[in-house]
Parts: C-alpha cells; structure tokens; sequence
C-alpha cells in the first residue's frame, strides 16, 4: 500500500442547523490526481474550505501525511503543505504576474531575507530578490506564462488567470494541490491544454492534486480517483469510470 | 524671495504631513480601519523626547522612535486585533477611545500646562536675502528620504510585497501561506516610527508639547492621505506636501491667515466633490 498524503476522518461542519457537509472519509494516495465531483451546492468548495483553515470543521479531522491540521490556521496549514487555488478567481489584481508568484515564494526558506536586510538593503537582499525572481520565471515557465511576467495579472485573458493560480499556489512548494474547478469558463483547447499541464506538474513535482470540476470529460481524462458529493454527503466513491456509472450519481446529477 | 523661503517651510511642514499620513494610509490599506488613535502617537513621542533629553538629544529621540513603535503594536494587539472582521464602526469608536485613552494619561503623567522640549537650536542659514531654518532643510530632507526609502521597502522587499498581497486580498494572501497578524504588527510599527519623527520634527519647528498636540495634526495629516486617495502611499506623500505648502502660504498672507484650516479643509471637500476618490486613489468598480 502507498503512502496516504490527505486522510479526513468523518470531517463535517454545520452552519446553525445546517449540516453543510458531513461524514467525509477521503484516502488520498501520494501522486494522484483525485477529483471531487458533485451538483452545486454538494459542499465541494466548502470541503476545499475546512481542508485550507478558512472554517474550522465542527466534527471530524483530518491529517497531512500523518500529521492533524484541524484547528491550525490558514497561513500555518499552508506552511504544512496545503495550497489552493479558488473557484472565483483571487489574484493579486494589481501586482505584476512575477510578483504574485513572489507572494507564493514568501515562506520559501531557500530565500530567507530578514526585514532588516530589506529594509537597509544590504547585499543579501538583493541576492535573496534575484533569486525569487529567477525562480518566479521558472514556474511562470512551466504554464507558458514567462512572456506576460511583467503585465499585471488582472489584464491577463482569462484562461491564464487561472494558470496563474496554479503558479501561485504551486510556488508556496506544497504537497497537496488543491485546484477548484480549474477548467471553469474555458475553451476546449484551453482544458485540453489544462490538463496537459496539470499531468506535466504531477510528473515533475512530487506532488498530489485534489480537484472539484464540473467538467466530467475533463475529469474523466485526468482522475484516478472520484469522491462524489449530494447535498454534503458522499453518495459514491472509487476509480472514476465507475463512480460516474453508479445509479446514485446519476439520479443526483440528471434526476430520476 | 519670500515665495521660494514659504514654499520651503511648506514642503518641509508637508514632508513632517506626508510621515504621519503615510501611517493612517498604510493601516488603512493593510488592516483596512481608520486608526484615529495615530494623531496621538506623535503626542508619545513628543513625551518621551521629554523624559530622555536628559541624556542626549540622540538617544531621546532613539528612544522615542522605539517606544512609539512598541506602543503601536500594543495598541493593535490590545485593542483592534481582538476586534478583526468586527464591523468597521465598532473598531472606530476604539480607536477613539485609544486615542482619549492616551491623551488622559499623558495629561495625568505631564499635566495639561505646555512643556517646553528644546532639542537643539539649529540656528538659521543665511544665503544672501535668504534666510531658513536649518530645522527646516533637515526636516526636508529627513521626509525625502523617508518617502523614497519606504517607497523602495514596500516596491521591493519581500515584507513589502506582503504587504501589497494582505492590502489587496487578506484572505488569498493568508492561503498563501503569508501571516496577516505579522504583516499587521508590522505595519503599525513602521507608522508609529515615522509618527515619533513627526514629533521630532515639530519639536525643532516649535518646542512646546501638550497632552492634545496630536490632535490637529492628526486630523490634518488623515486629510492629506484622503486628499491623495486613502490607500495610496504616493497619496498620502502628495497629500501631505500639499496640504503644508498650502498651510504655509495661506499662513504668510495676512488677510487670509486667520481662516488657514478652514481653506485647507475647504480643498479636502472640493477635491472630493470632483474625484472622490482622492487624487491618486483607484476607482473601485464594482464587477456585475
């Protein structure tokens, strides 16, 4: 058996009476690319939610490669190995395309600068800022963005947004991806370029992506793995040709 | 003659209006309040010039620079961090109540009666038909280089781009692994630091301190930064340097100088009314 990066265990929150989701038992492997599928409002994005610190579950846990992250906060979770992108996107809006990959950059050890430095601008500064910016071209590099580095990001078209994202997210160096319905409002020649990129980073980096689409064909050619969601509780799990299959998932996607 | 030596003593009284707007802004900015408690900061300051001038000029105002900041990330930690994502008018009225706070106590410490804090006396420099305050050239060359020193910190420093992340999306900034409360402490330091030199550089402009000394130019200093657009650190630097050579000119026509703060609060309004905005504040639209 391979190593489980994400366990959650019976992970669930209510809002006052309402159980937004609840009893979520996921096994996530090291390396797979596990989907998360569901109608809207199943509780996908709220799951994403509990899973970064932004609402602290209120039953259940759940644990990074052995380790319970339950009630640490957003910024910690994230130095734990968590990163994500959003279902709206949220960039920097008026920060360049480098530097938004810089803010992901900012608790990388390898570029350790005090404020002091900074701020006296002493040598070591400008070596750590050289470096970050070599680095930042080097993921913008992986979703053919190096040419619109210094543009800012909220001019960028759409589709590279939300590569941008994922650049973002990927540059805090995490161990589990967490992509929310990253193929939402593009072309088919953009998701297929999306997935190309999405199987090039697992393949790269040693790193394990949890996504929510709504796209089934994009999450058909790219999951190992499905969970899928109805109104906060799992109704089917498995590899993912068989969990669209299932008579549940049906009924809960087209009705009966 | 006399109109270069005024807008001299106006961009230097504009500079000491841009360091204390630069505070209101960033905080604004960053932990999106209005810290009406930051007029105050520079009364702190000016008290603890006081206390340590015993010792030497240099280390008083050291001192002071540090306290200030100290109090700064006091007053966050005691009195807005527990009221994060509170409604913005609950954070308000405490920042009031900071700044009541403060002038009380420094009244009972130091009495109401103006106290006289002689730094140094700097003395006039002399060029021909020209005479200033050497109070005057540091003071403006002081701000410049605080002005283009934080400019550069915030452009291009990894705290600095923190801080333009949490300014811009505190919650997709935090998810990116960046501490918010750091970044926040962070700020109020660096604003009550440039509020302690304020209170230097009015000292040597004019060496009396009362318990409300903060007040007037608190308020004036917030006008600057909404004049240049609150948010903008360029702003509150343009704000401010305007709001003081208007001060300054205002002040040296006779007919006029009575109603300085009434003209200066007039423009405030005016530029609202034709950007509200502020001059260098971005236009928020809202996405349908």
């Amino acid at each position: 058996m391979s190593d489980i990066v994400l366990q959650t265990k019976d992970l669930g929150i209510s809002f006052g009476g309402l159980k937004a989701v609840s009893g979520v038992n996921l096994q996530i492997e090291k390396g797979e690319i596990y989907g998360l599928i569901g109608p809207n409002g199943a509780g996908k994005t709220t799951i994403f939610n509990l899973l970064t610190g932004v609402y602290q579950p209120t039953e259940g846990t759940f644990y990074l490669n052995g380790r319970e992250l339950r009630k640490l906060s957003q910024e910690k979770i994230n130095h734990a190995g968590i990163a994500r992108t959003f279902q709206n996107i949220r960039l920097f809006n008026n920060m360049t395309v480098r530097r938004n990959v810089m803010v992901g950059l900012h608790n990388n050890p390898e570029f350790k600068c005090s404020m002091f430095e900074s701020m006296f601008r002493l040598p070591k500064h400008f070596k750590c800022e050289k470096k970050m910016k070599e680095r930042a071209v080097e993921i913008l590099k992986i979703f053919d963005l190096e040419d619109e580095k210094d543009s800012l990001a909220c001019n960028l078209p759409y589709g590279k947004q939300r590569k941008l994202e994922i650049a973002r997210a990927l540059a805090t160096n995490p161990k589990l991806l967490l992509l929310d319905e990253p193929a939402a409002g593009m072309n088919p020649h953009e998701t297929e370029d999306l997935r190309r990129t999405v199987q090039a980073l697992r393949e790269q980096f040693d790193i394990t992506i949890l996504l929510i689409e709504h796209d089934l064909k994009f999450v058909s050619g790219i999951c190992d793995r499905i969970t899928v969601l109805n109104f906060g509780t799992v109704i089917a799990e498995g590899n993912t040709k068989d969990a669209l299959s299932d008579p549940e998932v049906i009924k809960a996607y087209i009705g009966k | 003659m006399d109109f270069l030596i005024t807008f001299l003593n106006g961009l230097s009284l504009g500079g000491i209006y841009a360091m204390i707007a630069l505070g209101y802004t960033m905080v604004y900015g960053i932990a999106k309040m209005l810290n009406f408690a930051h007029g105050d900061i520079i009364m702190v300051g000016g008290y603890t010039i006081l206390v340590f001038l015993w010792i030497n000029p240099i280390v008083a105002i050291i001192a002071s620079v540090i306290f200030c900041m100290l109090m700064g990330i006091v007053i966050e930690k005691v009195a807005y961090k527990p009221l994060r994502g509170a409604s913005p008018l609950a954070v308000l009225i405490t920042a009031i109540g900071v700044s009541y706070l403060l002038q009380s106590i420094a009244q009972m410490a130091f009495g109401s009666a103006p106290k006289f804090v002689v730094i140094a006396d700097l003395g006039t420099l002399k060029i021909g038909e020209i005479a200033i305050g050497y109070s005057t050239i540091i003071t403006l060359a002081c701000s410049a280089v605080i002005m283009v020193g934080l400019n550069l910190f915030v452009k291009f420093s990894k705290t600095g781009r923190a801080m333009i992340a949490v300014s811009e999306d505190k919650g997709a900034a935090q998810l990116m692994g960046i501490n918010v409360n750091n970044i926040i402490m962070i700020t109020f330091a660096i604003g009550s630091a440039l509020a302690a030199l304020a209170s230097l550089f009015f000292l040597l402009k004019a060496p009396t301190m009362t318990p409300t000394f903060g007040a007037l130019p608190g308020i004036k200093a917030f006008t600057a930064a909404v004049i240049g657009g609150i948010g903008s650190i360029p702003g509150a630097m343009v704000g401010g340097l305007l709001l003081g050579v208007i001060e300054c000119f205002a002040q040296a026509v006779p007919a006029i100088a009575p109603y300085t703060d009434a003209i200066e609060f007039s423009i405030l309004i005016i530029i609202l009314l034709v950007k509200p905005t502020g001059l260098l504040g971005k236009k928020r639209r809202e996405k349908v």
